[in-house]
């Protein structure tokens, strides 16, 4: 800040640091963006495991732990609480002219994209430790030992990638905090019809399982689960992180492109 | 004819085409605005296909003792939480009739404000009647045989109204105190909540530990097992469950009833 006042041009790291601690401060006296993405996952999560403990005993169901399996439904729902409230933070910057300021600004867009992603990602490392710490709690193994930890916390990151980038790709293309909730329901199709209830091998309803086996989210959750049910099963790990990756890509893509025209509007 | 009785009556008629032209307006402005419809009937008819479609071989389980078919089992829950989908949604309308000054100008124009929420429950009513038959749709569409006859189906859609009443009440109850959209999670959020608090995959008796004892004390146990029994030609719990909702239906009522009254005193 110092750096502008002085009409020097601050690093764009010192850019993003402004930015991120802007976005952070802003998810931290927002109580609802912080506790409804860890909070109502692990009611669900609870629920499901309470619900669905006869699940374990079908035969060439892979766990006798029902929390092993339903912990990676949790994994997403996180993500998804997350990344809407973040991505409807952006439209309303949109909206209200706060991003046409920004342009004014010596920040590039990539800055500003990366701030917003960061903060996403920041709020996603705190929500991964809360549920592997419930999920452990309620007996829970991790079947890849301390690797499969850290394995965890780079598929979350690239969870929150995935999903935050295509709710800010939305939030840029329709400048609107409506549009961008919208998406939930989009997305809550995704999530209800995959994997997240059954393992594929075992669904019953033929059309469910084609359903689940073209849906990627089916991918994401079994990664997730792959780390406690499995060991280190490198086929469903690739599956869900390249998923994730090529999700980030293209939607980051967009938002970078979505953003310079943004932000061009006021230029 | 006494003049009091005659008073009587020409207030109740009042009331009466009150409640008919918010019912006529809440359900035009509802059925005109396809996001709305999409919202309101997406959310049951996933619940419905991922439920039914992922979770269909919890019924081999033993112990599972539904005499029906597991998408039955399931439509008689969801279609119940349609209901209650149907309600919240009403409670956001009338939210944001107070954003958009209309329900002010309602107060000041209409002396008897039960008729006001009548309105809203017309709307509710409608909205759930519409949700619960496309559901039915779907899952007749989805292989569900229902044994029922006409007179239980009719009962069945009674219960449909009953839940979509007390949802309404609920959430009409936090708008008129609130006075916001912002409000919505406060609505939505223990409906959902007390729905999934029930049995919901399985029987009551294959329920683990916590669940079993929430589900055990919830009143909207005795409904959604009500609704399942109907639909498999038995009327078991259909006396404790009307007489459960008939009850909550007053709280509930009298809960909205205090909100608009309070409201209407600050217009």
């Amino acid at each position: 800040m110092s750096a502008v006042g002085a009409g020097l041009s601050p690093s764009p790291v010192a850019q993003l640091a402004t930015l991120v601690r802007q976005s952070v401060r802003r998810t931290l006296n927002d109580a609802s963006a912080l506790v409804v993405p860890i909070a109502f996952p692990l009611v669900i999560l609870a629920i499901n495991v309470a619900a669905l403990h006869g699940v374990t005993r079908l035969p060439g169901f892979p766990t006798r732990r029902v929390v092993d399996f339903a912990i990676g439904l949790t994994f997403l729902q996180g993500a998804l609480f997350a990344a809407i409230p973040a991505a409807t933070d952006l439209a309303v910057d949109l909206e209200t002219g706060f991003l046409e300021r920004l342009a004014m600004a010596p920040v590039t867009a990539g800055v500003l994209l990366a701030a917003r992603l960061g903060a996403v990602l920041g709020a996603g490392l705190v929500r991964c430790g809360c549920f592997l710490l419930v999920a452990l709690a309620a007996g829970a193994r991790v079947a890849t030992g301390p690797g499969g930890v850290a394995a965890l916390v780079v598929l979350e990151l690239l969870l929150d990638a995935a999903i935050a980038s295509v709710a800010f790709l939305v939030a840029l293309r329709s400048r609107s905090g409506e549009v961008v909730q919208s998406l939930f329901p989009a997305f809550f199709v995704f999530l209800m019809l995959s994997s997240a209830l059954m393992p594929r091998e075992l669904i019953d309803m033929h059309w469910f399982r084609l359903v689940a086996e073209a849906n990627p989210v089916s991918y994401l959750v079994e990664a997730f689960r792959s780390l406690f049910i499995d060991g280190w099963d490198v086929r469903a790990l690739a599956l869900g992180a390249g998923i994730a990756a090529a999700i980030s890509l293209a939607a980051g893509l967009g938002c970078a492109r979505g953003l310079r025209s943004a932000m061009a509007r006021t230029g | 004819m006494s003049a009091p009785l005659q008073d009587l009556r020409a207030r109740a008629a009042r009331a009466a085409l009150v409640a008919f032209a918010l019912g006529r307006r809440g359900t035009k402005a509802w059925i005109t605005s396809p996001p709305f419809v999409v919202i309101t009937l997406l959310f049951p008819l996933i619940f419905l296909a991922a439920f039914a479609g992922a979770l269909s071989p919890l019924a081999h389980d033993r112990g599972f003792d539904y005499p029906g078919d597991y998408t039955t089992f399931i439509y008689g829950f969801v279609v119940l939480q349609a209901a209650a989908f149907g309600g919240v949604f009403t409670g956001y309308s009338a939210a944001r009739d107070f954003e958009l000054g209309f329900a002010p100008r309602i107060f000041l124009a209409v002396p008897d404000r039960s008729a006001v929420l009548a309105g809203y429950l017309l709307v509710a009513t409608i909205r759930s009647l519409i949700a619960a038959g496309v559901v039915t749709l779907a899952a007749l569409a989805g292989g569900m045989a229902p044994r029922c006859d006409a007179g239980q189906a009719l009962l069945v859609a009674v219960l449909v109204v009953l839940v979509a009443v007390m949802a309404t009440c609920w959430t009409t109850g936090i708008a008129m105190r609130l006075r916001t959209t912002r409000a919505g999670p406060l609505m939505h959020t223990p409906v959902l909540i007390a729905m999934f608090l029930t049995p919901v995959y399985v029987p009551l008796a294959l329920l683990d530990g916590w669940l079993r004892a929430a589900a055990s004390w919830n009143p909207l146990t005795q409904l959604v097992e009500a609704s399942r029994a109907l639909l498999v030609g038995t009327n078991t719990h259909l006396h404790e469950s009307l007489a459960i909702a008939g009850l909550l239906v007053v709280l509930f009522g009298a809960w909205a009833l205090r909100g608009i009254a309070t409201t209407a005193r600050g217009v």
